[in-house]
């Protein structure tokens, strides 16, 4: 029997209240010893205060085709950044 | 270095005009700075080549493990013991690091083992030498870790996304190998007459197989030019063995010990050190397999994947039978 481990992405949250934000990926048998693996390869310099791991067969994209419908049309709305707006020197908190 | 000489299976740099439409299209993404991620379409050689690099890059730290894990049993202090552990448990996280990327390729883990074991792909020559003494460790950090950084560091700009996450990373952790080399030095360097002698022979030892990791000179490197083009080698190979020169000649100095080079000295013209003659014949006779540990290295490799093999498959049945039981009270 040669069976190989089935993949993990690993996503770590700091301890600053951040997201929990990816950090990379390894091979476990079973989520618990994922999670195991993760805390001993990606959390040896106090990175974070709480682990998720995802099996990567479960993560579906977008794909990089699609890259221009999808996110092209955000281009042409700058009026969505507060920066659009000039504002007067003289208005305050705004 | 730690991925020496890749063969890029070309055997001249393509011009546009010799390129697919794609291909063009693919060579103005890298030419902007556009990460290449493993979902986009790229040069099948351009595949082929990174996974040979980022494979014998990841070898070389697992590999690494070897030489320096061999003094963790005889560590002077239960300090510098506890400081060697985390040193080399780090090489077996950047190791995974690595063959996470080379994974996004398209190779399987094991197939990526497979191949070290069989042969097909090589890890650095510098990993071939024998550790003989403690002064051997420090020297390792210093010299071999700080050759590594200077290769890493443009790294972590190269065109392949998940190649330049993972260096990222790796550089982020690889200081405290590099300081923690020199800090060994300079503690056997102020120590006893015995314990500089001992430093010294390590530097006399290591000096050249260190210049050696960089690779062929530029001349003779018929790899690196389209490796340059897609931005997956940044600097030459005399580029960084120059700067790694410059850098480290003076910290020598700061321990008081002689770098074992009648020629080395200072070119105020230049702005650099001159340096002697590299032995490529011994490089390429370590690449073939006849360097002092090749055979031990692969060895001890293969035993401890051997060995392990019974843990990978009572884990996958036990990962099995939790599932079933899990099925069968859920129905």
């Amino acid at each position: 029997m040669s069976v190989e481990w089935p993949l993990w992405e690993v996503f770590i949250r700091s301890q600053h209240g951040l997201a929990h934000k990816h950090v990379g990926s390894l091979h476990a048998p079973d989520a618990e010893m994922a999670i195991r693996n993760a805390r001993d390869v990606y959390t040896r310099r106090n990175e974070g205060v709480s682990i998720w791991v995802v099996r990567s067969a479960d993560v579906h994209a977008t794909s990089p085709g699609a890259k221009e419908p999808l996110f092209e049309p955000a281009n042409d709305k700058v009026y969505r950044h507060p920066t659009f707006f000039p504002m007067p020197d003289e208005v305050k908190h705004l | 270095m730690y991925a020496q000489m890749v063969d890029t299976g070309v055997a001249k740099v393509q011009d546009a005009a010799q390129m697919s439409a794609e291909e063009q299209a693919f060579q103005a993404r890298v030419d902007a700075d556009v990460k290449i991620e493993p979902k986009d379409w790229m040069p099948e050689a351009y595949r082929r080549t990174l996974v040979r690099q980022i494979q014998q890059h990841a070898h070389s730290e697992i590999v690494g493990m070897l030489p320096e894990g061999n003094w963790i049993t005889r560590a002077p202090t239960l300090k510098r013991k506890a400081i060697l552990m985390a040193k080399v448990q780090d090489e077996g996280g950047h190791g995974l690091y690595l063959y996470a990327a080379a994974e996004t390729l398209g190779v399987s883990r094991d197939q990526l083992v497979e191949d070290l074991h069989a042969g097909k792909v090589k890890y650095s020559s510098i990993f071939n030498y024998p550790t003989l003494t403690w002064a051997d460790i420090g020297t390792i950090g210093w010299l071999v870790d700080g050759a590594a950084i200077m290769n890493q560091i443009p790294l972590c700009r190269c065109s392949y996304g998940p190649y330049s996450r993972a260096m990222i990373r790796i550089c982020k952790e690889e200081s405290f190998h590099q300081r923690q080399g020199f800090d060994i030095m300079m503690a056997l360097c102020k120590g006893t007459a015995e314990q500089k002698a001992m430093a010294q022979d390590a530097l006399d030892r290591w000096w050249w197989p260190s210049l050696m990791m960089f690779g062929p000179p530029d001349a003779q490197s018929v790899h690196s030019a389209q490796s340059a083009r897609w931005k997956i080698k940044l600097l030459s190979n005399d580029e960084l063995r120059q700067r790694f020169v410059d850098q480290t000649v003076p910290q020598a100095d700061y321990l008081g010990l002689r770098v074992p080079d009648p020629a080395l000295e200072w070119n105020a013209s230049t702005g650099h050190y001159d340096f002697g003659a590299i032995d490529w014949d011994e490089f390429h006779q370590v690449l073939k397999g006849n360097g002092p540990c090749n055979k031990d290295r692969m060895r001890t490799r293969i035993k401890a994947w051997d060995d392990g093999r019974w843990v990978r498959e009572a884990a996958v049945a036990c990962a099995d039978k939790r599932a079933a039981r899990a099925a069968r009270q859920a129905a």
